[in-house]
């Protein structure tokens, strides 16, 4: 994938709304991984090749040990059988989970994250929100800071249930099963909040290329102002997490909106211009209380942390 | 707020029953939200009605059978667990 080749040009796209594919039957996989952070920093690109390297990587390390013939043929064997295994669980997984489309998602790098890290807090200096395509596929993340991405909100997510644990061993209150029951909560208002926003999208039948994945990233952002709220908190006392909470909650707000305005509204209304209609108000409420509904979740979910 | 996976399970076992309970032609047609009556044109604009009762439809016809299965499980689940 060239970077360089990378062309606006998402007005066109509208027209066909969910024919696009996030990764096109492999030959882009390769290229997503490569690492672009230039900090020397290749995590998840070396984790990636590993995946790729197929079954003979996966190495039995006392070979030398075992000159025996009968033991060789038996080695060979089970690695044979192994890779087997192997082809028939992805086969099946792929399936159930597109784990091809989840990999678009986990095409990150460490300047992406960062950069990505201050628009969720300080959204306000940025001004062009557009995702980039590449010949109506977007581009990986990696190369465009507005693209929707897992990592962080997988991250923020674990994050926000180390710091609840921490949190609540402050107040005495910490047990192992306590952590079970913050990490189930929050995944449960997670997924009502992913189905609400589909199943208002399908009332309002907008035609967007928001897929249920993207929803679950936008969704997943939250926690970020979640953690700083609550770090802010514990180290600095109440007032400290309250105006903590309120920047990260004008923040997101903020955030959702000028990204979902891109999506959920028509061309006109997205670039400013006052539209009338039942339509586009309907819209226009639509992005209106999805980005509400985020500090409510944020102060939801961490109310009972800082006492 | 102790919420689990299999609440979440069971809420939605809940409401999906909701759902699939309402009778056609004693209910869903008195109010107005029958089959024959969300016939529109040709126009772009379904309304959110007209969504919600293409909705309620789809769910009535889609899962009857699977909710005898689903209901069947979470019984014994019950009675077995409580």
């Amino acid at each position: 994938m060239d970077p360089t080749a990378a062309q606006p040009s998402f007005r066109q796209r509208k027209l066909q709304p969910n024919m696009r594919l996030r990764n096109s039957a492999g030959d882009g996989s390769d290229g997503m991984f490569e690492d672009t952070s230039g900090a020397g920093l290749g995590p998840q690109s070396g984790y990636s090749r590993n995946q790729h390297a197929g079954p003979q990587a996966e190495g039995f390390p006392g070979q030398t040990l075992l000159s025996d013939p009968m033991s060789n043929l038996a080695m060979a064997y089970g690695s044979s059988l192994a890779s087997q295994g192997r082809e028939m669980v992805d086969k099946n997984l792929d399936r159930f989970i597109p784990i091809s489309k989840l990999k678009y998602y986990f095409a990150v790098d460490t300047v992406y994250v960062g950069k990505k890290l201050g628009l969720l807090v300080f959204p306000y200096m940025h001004e062009n929100w557009e995702v980039s395509y590449q010949q109506d596929t977007p581009v990986a993340p990696r190369f465009d800071v507005n693209a929707p991405d897992l990592y962080i909100p997988a991250m923020g997510f674990i994050t926000y249930v180390l710091v609840a644990g921490l949190a609540l061993g402050t107040q005495n209150k910490f047990s192992p099963e306590l952590l079970g029951v913050q990490a189930s909560s929050a995944f449960v208002w997670l997924v009502m909040e992913v189905l609400a926003v589909l199943l208002s999208l399908y009332l309002v039948t907008v035609n967007t290329d928001l897929t249920t994945i993207d929803l679950l990233a936008f969704s997943g952002y939250k926690y970020v102002g979640m953690i700083v709220g609550v770090v802010a908190g514990l180290l600095f006392g109440k007032p400290a997490y309250y105006l903590s909470l309120l920047w990260c909650c004008a923040a997101i707000f903020v955030f959702m909106i000028r990204t979902l305005r891109l999506k959920l509204l028509s061309e006109a209304a997205a670039e400013g211009r006052l539209v009338r209609g039942a339509r586009n108000q309907l819209r226009m409420y639509l992005t209106m209380s999805i980005a509400a509904a985020q500090p409510i979740f944020m102060y939801w979910l961490t109310y009972h942390l800082v006492r | 707020m102790a919420f689990t996976l299999y609440s979440l399970i069971q809420a939605a076992v809940l409401c999906v029953n909701a759902v699939a309970v309402l009778h056609e032609e004693r209910f869903l047609s008195k109010i107005g939200w029958g089959v024959d009556q969300s016939v529109g044109g040709f126009g772009d604009e379904p309304g959110v009605k007209a969504q919600m009762m293409n909705l309620v439809r789809s769910v009535r016809t889609v899962m009857r059978v699977p909710l005898i299965a689903v209901n069947s499980v979470c019984i014994v689940l019950l009675l077995l667990f409580g």
